[in-house]
């Protein structure tokens, strides 16, 4: 068949948007990461969490994420001697900015940081109806923007609220755990940010991280274990009040 | 809010109009389902509905996805559903459910039973409307009794294909709820049983209501043998709905797992009027009572009218109530279990009160033209071909 110039003309636009979808999903370049080499996940020491907020405003920065709205967060508990079904609990503005002293007495009080558990069978991405969500070969749950129908679907299937709505994209929008980053040899923002060293990225393929050890020597748990969704937040001194 | 909440669950994401979708998609299937009562099962008290409930199930089907494609953060990307859709999720099977029911059951089922009064009004009408049906014929001028006949064996076989589709449709809706283990209130395997016979209780009563209002408008007499039958249907589906309801909330009750304080809180506070008076109360049981008087008292004529009439009123009102819970009352609670949020609905928005009840009216109106071009009054080609004899 032999196309004339009018024909091209009207076909170019249709191969412009066939292009497209083409890229999309394409990460970013990083030449010399392999992602088949990896498996992220992250340590979460409790012991060691003071609430500064320093993670959370890291990440807004980082990610530029739109105020009232968290990638990550941290929790305020207090558990009153035996009443661990009866925490009381704030984050307020997600901690971004600290936290107030507490009012409570008595007890004990200790700081819980959250982020997108990253999880090897994430009911996010089971419920999404395009696969705009989707897990890359190094064990990440990602959101392809361009592809995202905004159904919110995947909002609702996620046991932690990790997942928003982004007010100005319109997509379902969570943490990337800087993707951007850790496939360029660097850590994320939230663990540089942090003073004490509680957040610790954990490349779990790589038996040379420290996170073996510390596995090998701890008692780990990781949030709501009896929804088996394989999460990759691994937190030490995990009180038994958490949610 | 009260107590906690994460931080990001203080927004509601689905709002008002994800609750018309499962009203809307259960009035399809509970109408269509009726239909298929006098098709399937050959019960003729309900034959004058037959038509009227088709027409109605069409119209609804037809509005069923806009509250959907108006609540989408980007509505013009709806399509990807269809041309790469994600096998894994519950919600992807959307498009595929709902084009097989409009365009293999119901269209062609309607096509099919009207073929021949197509055929008769491109014949006996001009100008415009003349045009319409021709086309609407697709072609086809064959109505002799040899052709009606294939007509109506191949509208039967459509009609069997379509009762378990009906089923796929609207038990598949309870299934994009009952299937999200992140949310207590919803996860139930219950879910798309109760979605069904709810679906199955809406679209009776909505026929009821139907036939009894375009039988004042046109000012015929009701046939009382067919509103007694389909009160009784919508009887004994309501027994069957409420029977799983109950069934679902005792079993919560009595297992009270780590969620149930925090839900009973809510139905207790923030869905008190919608779930306990509205549901229960004036929805389900007022009703049951209603329609069950009616089973055992004899009433007159226009008694019972005034009695079904009330109760299917009653039971679209719980029904909607029982949409409502199910989707505002998912998002009411954290799933820390340790908090409340509340459901600000805006009004002029795009997701508001006002499209919400546009999208509502907007069926009736389609109702309406769909009544003006293919008048449901007269018996289809299947009666036609059963009076003869013939089947």
């Amino acid at each position: 068949m032999i196309l004339n110039r009018r024909q091209i003309l009207l076909l170019l636009p249709a191969a412009a948007v066939a292009w497209d979808f083409v890229l999309a999903g394409t990460p970013e370049e990083a030449p010399n990461y392999k992602m088949t080499d990896h498996w992220w996940g992250m340590l979460l020491d409790i012991t060691k969490c003071i609430g500064c907020g320093s993670c959370v405003r890291a990440c807004a920065m980082e990610n530029d994420v739109p105020d009232g709205y968290f990638r990550t967060w941290v929790e305020r508990y207090h558990v009153e001697d035996w009443h661990i079904e009866n925490p009381i609990v704030d984050s307020p503005n997600g901690g971004k900015d600290g936290f107030p002293p507490s009012g409570e007495t008595g007890g004990k009080n200790f700081f819980v940081p959250k982020l997108c558990n990253h999880c090897t069978d994430s009911p996010c991405t089971q419920v999404c109806p395009v696969g705009a969500t989707y897990h890359t070969p190094d064990g990440v749950v990602l959101v392809d923007y361009n592809y995202c129908l905004g159904c919110r679907y995947c909002i609702q299937a996620c046991p932690y609220g990790c997942r928003f709505f982004h007010p100005d994209r319109h997509t379902a929008e969570k943490c990337t755990l800087c993707y951007h980053r850790i496939t360029k040899g660097l850590t994320t923002a939230c663990c540089e940010a942090c003073p004490t060293g509680a957040r610790q990225l954990a490349d779990l393929k790589n038996p040379e991280d420290p996170i073996h050890a510390f596995l090998k020597t701890h008692s780990v748990q990781v949030l709501k274990p009896h929804l088996a969704t394989g999460a990759k937040m691994f937190y030490n001194g995990l009180d038994g009040s958490v949610r | 809010m009260e107590g906690f909440m994460y931080p990001n669950e203080v927004e509601l994401q689905w709002s008002v109009l994800i609750v018309l979708y499962p009203f809307l998609t259960g009035l399809v299937a509970g109408a269509f389902i009726l239909a298929s009562l006098e098709r399937v099962f050959r019960v003729e008290a309900v034959k004058p509905t037959y038509r009227l409930a088709l027409l109605t199930a069409l119209a609804f089907l037809i509005v069923a996805p806009l509250p959907l494609q108006l609540h989408l953060g980007h509505p013009e990307r709806s399509l990807e559903m269809y041309l790469t859709p994600h096998r894994a999720s519950a919600m992807a099977m959307f498009g595929f459910v709902y084009l097989w029911y409009l365009m293999a059951v119901l269209i062609l089922e309607i096509w099919l039973d009207y073929r021949r009064d197509i055929v008769l009004l491109a014949q006996s009408s001009t100008g415009l409307k003349r045009q319409l049906y021709r086309l609407m014929t697709l072609g086809s001028y064959n109505i002799s009794p040899g052709a009606l006949r294939v007509d109506d064996r191949v509208g039967w076989i459509i009609t069997l294909i379509g009762i378990p589709s009906a089923f796929l449709l609207h038990g598949y809706v309870g299934f994009i709820f009952g299937s999200i283990k992140a949310n207590p209130w919803w996860s139930t395997p219950l879910m798309p049983v109760v979605f069904l016979f709810s679906a199955m209780v809406s679209g009776i009563a909505l026929v009821l209501l139907m036939y009894m209002i375009t039988s004042v408008i046109r000012r015929t007499t009701i046939d009382m043998n067919c509103l007694d039958a389909i009160a009784k249907y919508l009887f004994y589906t309501f027994v069957i709905d409420f029977t799983l309801e109950m069934l679902d909330l005792i079993h919560r009750i009595y297992e009270s797992d780590e969620s149930f304080r925090s839900l009973d809180f809510m139905v207790h506070t923030r869905l008190f009027l919608s779930q306990i008076v509205l549901q229960i109360f004036l929805g389900t049981l007022a009703p049951l009572v209603l329609l069950a008087l009616t089973q055992f008292v004899g009433f007159s004529a226009q008694g019972r009218k005034r009695i079904y009439a009330l109760a299917a009123t009653l039971t679209m009102i719980g029904i909607f109530a029982m949409r409502w819970n199910v989707v505002i009352g998912g998002q009411l609670f954290s799933k820390s279990f340790l908090g409340y949020t509340t459901y600000k609905m805006a009004f002029v928005t795009k997701e508001g009160l006002l499209p919400a009840i546009f999208l509502l009216i907007l069926p009736f109106v389609i109702l309406y033209v769909l009544i003006k071009l293919l008048p449901p009054w007269h018996a289809g080609n299947a009666a036609t071909v059963q009076t003869d004899g013939i089947d």
